[in-house]
This record gives C-alpha cells, sequence and structure tokens, in this order.
C-alpha cells in the first residue's frame, strides 16, 4: 500500500469524499471554539488593550499564506518528478486559497499597525516580502489560465512556484535574517504552552485559543483544497470527454 | 521503460540545477544587501557619523525612561537610546497607542543641531502578550517586571 495509490485521480475522489466531511466539521469545530473564545472570552491586553484580538486571525492567516505557498511547492516538485497529474492540480487548487489567506493577513495587519504603530503600511523587510507573496500568488494563478497545454502549464507553474517560495521563506524569516524592521517576531514560538517555558511571553490565556484557531484555520485549508482539488480532476476530465466527443 | 527513467531522472536534473543556483542567486542577494537594508539607523550611528540636516532617515531604539515630556504646546519631546548612545527627538503630532516610555519606537525626520525632528514617530512591538488584570495585580503588589525588549 503505496502512498502514490492516492495519485490515481478515482482513488484520490473515493478517499477524500470520504474524509471531506469529517474534515469540514472539525474545521468548523475549531474555528468557533477558537475565535469565540478569543473574541469573547479573552482579557484585554496590557498594552494593546482589546485591538489585540485581532491576533487570531491574523497569525492563523498569515500561517497558512506561508504554508500554502510550501504545500503548493512540494506538489509542484512531486509534479516534476513522478509526473502525476492530481499532484499538480492540488497545487493549482491550492493557489487562489492562498492568495486570499495573504490578503487577510495583509489587510489585518493593516488595521492593526495603524493604531498600535502608527501607520497601516511601511516598507518594512517583511512586511514588503508578504505583500510580493501575494503578488506571486496572482501570477502563478495567471499563468496557469494564461497557457493552453495543461502539462506546459504545469510545468511551468512548478518553475514560478519554486521562485516564489524565495518569497514565501523571506515572510517568516526576514526578521531572524536581518534583525531589524517594524515587524515583530514570531509571538507564537514564544508562547509558553508552545516552550514549556515559565517565563512565557504570550500569556496562555491568548495562545490556547490562538492555537485552536490556527488548527481551524489548517483544517479549512485542508477542506478547500480537496473539494478544489476534486472539482479541477472532474472538470479537466470533462474537457477530455467534451474534446473525445467532437472528434467522433 | 529505460527511457521513461532517463526522461524522469533528466528532470530531477534540471529542477536540482534550478533549485541550485536558486539559492545562490538569493545568497548573493542577501549577501550584497547585508548592509544597504537597514531599516532604520540606531542612536549610536547616528551619534558617531552625524548625518547632514537635509537628509531624511529613520532612527530606532527605546525611548529613555524619565525623558518623556507631554504638553508643551503641540511640541512632544523625549531620548531615544539603544543603551549606547542617546538622541534627543522633537515631535508635534498622534502618537500611537503602544508609544511609550521603555518601549522601542522608529521615528522618520532629520537630524538638525543635535536635535532629531520627527515628521512620523512608529512604535514597535516587543511580541509580549499578557490580560492586562494580570499586569495590573502585579504593579500592585509590586513585583511587576517590564519584560527586556
Amino acid at each position: 500500500m503505496s502512498i502514490w495509490e492516492y495519485a490515481n485521480p478515482v482513488k484520490f475522489i473515493r478517499t477524500t469524499d470520504k474524509v471531506l466531511p469529517w474534515i469540514a466539521g472539525l474545521a468548523a469545530v475549531a474555528l468557533v471554539i477558537g475565535l469565540g473564545w478569543g473574541f469573547f472570552f479573552t482579557p484585554d491586553d496590557y498594552r494593546q488593550g482589546s485591538t489585540v484580538k485581532i491576533i487570531y486571525i491574523h497569525v492563523p492567516s498569515a500561517f497558512l499564506a506561508i504554508n500554502a505557498w510550501l504545500m503548493m511547492l512540494v506538489a509542484s516538485l512531486i509534479w516534476i518528478v513522478r509526473r502525476h497529474h492530481v499532484s499538480a492540480l492540488a497545487a493549482r487548487a491550492a493557489a487562489p486559497v492562498g492568495a486570499v489567506m495573504t490578503l487577510i493577513a495583509l489587510i489585518t495587519g493593516a488595521i492593526w499597525g495603524q493604531p498600535m504603530w502608527g501607520t497601516w503600511w511601511e516598507w518594512d523587510p517583511r512586511l514588503t516580502s508578504f505583500l510580493i507573496l501575494f503578488l506571486f500568488y496572482l501570477g502563478y494563478m495567471a499563468l496557469w489560465e494564461a497557457i493552453e497545454n495543461d502539462d506546459t502549464a504545469a510545468d511551468l507553474t512548478s518553475i514560478l512556484c519554486l521562485v516564489g517560495s524565495v518569497f514565501a521563506l523571506l515572510s517568516r524569516y526576514a526578521v531572524n535574517f536581518w534583525n531589524q524592521g517594524l515587524h515583530q517576531g514570531s509571538s507564537v514560538m514564544r508562547a509558553g504552552a508552545a516552550t514549556g517555558d515559565t517565563t512565557e511571553r504570550v500569556s496562555n490565556v491568548f495562545a490556547v485559543p490562538l492555537f485552536i484557531s490556527i488548527a481551524g484555520f489548517a483544517l479549512l485549508f485542508i477542506a478547500l483544497v480537496f473539494l478544489r482539488t476534486q472539482t479541477e480532476i472532474r472538470a479537466r476530465r470533462m474537457r477530455a470527454l467534451l474534446a473525445r466527443e467532437r472528434q467522433a | 521503460m529505460a527511457l521513461k527513467s532517463l526522461k524522469k531522472k533528466r528532470r530531477i536534473q534540471v529542477i536540482a540545477l534550478a533549485a541550485v543556483s536558486l539559492v545562490v542567486a538569493v545568497a548573493l542577494i542577501g549577501y550584497a544587501f547585508q548592509d544597504g537594508i537597514n531599516f532604520f539607523r540606531s542612536p549610536s550611528q547616528v551619534v558617531e557619523s552625524p548625518p547632514k540636516s537635509n537628509e531624511v532617515f529613520r532612527i530606532g531604539g527605546l525611548v529613555e525612561e524619565g525623558t518623556l515630556l507631554r504638553g508643551q504646546g503641540e511640541v512632544i519631546s523625549f531620548n531615544v537610546t539603544d543603551g549606547g548612545a542617546s538622541v534627543p527627538v522633537v515631535f508635534s503630532g498622534i502618537l500611537p497607542d503602544l508609544f511609550g516610555e521603555n518601549q522601542g519606537m522608529v521615528g522618520t525626520g532629520r537630524y538638525v543641531n543635535g536635535v532629531f525632528e520627527a515628521s512620523e514617530i512608529l512604535a514597535k512591538h516587543d511580541e509580549t502578550y499578557m490580560p492586562k488584570e494580570v499586569v495590573d495585580a502585579l504593579k500592585e503588589q509590586g513585583v511587576y517586571v517590564e519584560p527586556e525588549s
């Protein structure tokens, strides 16, 4: 029983159909608990007041914006090496979801930044690389649409994905590279719950609902990618059938 | 079959080559930008080599304790420090919520006669999240320690 069996479109659709309701249900539960807890049952921060609550949307969406691109990178590499069409279609299916996540992170960041930092936008290394990542998402989707031949499109978008992953990684690690800029470092990894550290910088009161929100966003992403990949597979099969009909 | 695996081998070689050249390109750009990508200058750098009075730049550091003066008309003044040197700053405008003594800030403006005249002040956040009640209680008991940023 090899994992590559799931590269068979029929097998993929059959399996994902079975797990999809569970993942979607879990995502809904985690989102309701995480966001509800975060918005209504957490105290105000000692310096940010209630503006801190935007963290429950900003951090999970930024986390997924980066990880969606890395997932697309893995799927693209599998396509390049093993030529599994489902893999290429999964990368294609994830792009719009990742782009929306990037947009959410950019918008919530601006809304938080205006009262806290004193600016909507600043050309800080992390913010800038995140904006470039968003443009890469748009370019990636446009390239898929622009090329007629499915295999050529999958090849070229895979290369674009490889180049774009520079900015996906940069937006996560830019702070560590240059140790400068306006955006703070990663708070999540400093949470007491994550490190077991007792001198926590992010109180568990905030961290626990945040982790539940991240889990909810991640499950939502997986559910959407499964669903959209199924759609892509069916759309491609339909195009193939129509083409065959025209020839007959 | 042999031809197919040869093609696959070639694809892996091409993608590995692309990945390696990408990493090299990024490393070279990062190396070249090592000094050039500074978002702001530290007070020590400014004191050491003062920029011309018409040059607009950013300065970043901590707001020195006990130097923040509000309410002299519209003007707010304070010193920004990085532990080594400290530079006086004047600013008239709205300060962000996170601005305060012992907190990080980034200011845009010009350095005129030993005073930094800021046209924009941004606050830095130090990735500390604590409930307000807890901090208030700690302060009441006198055991609250400012987290280092």
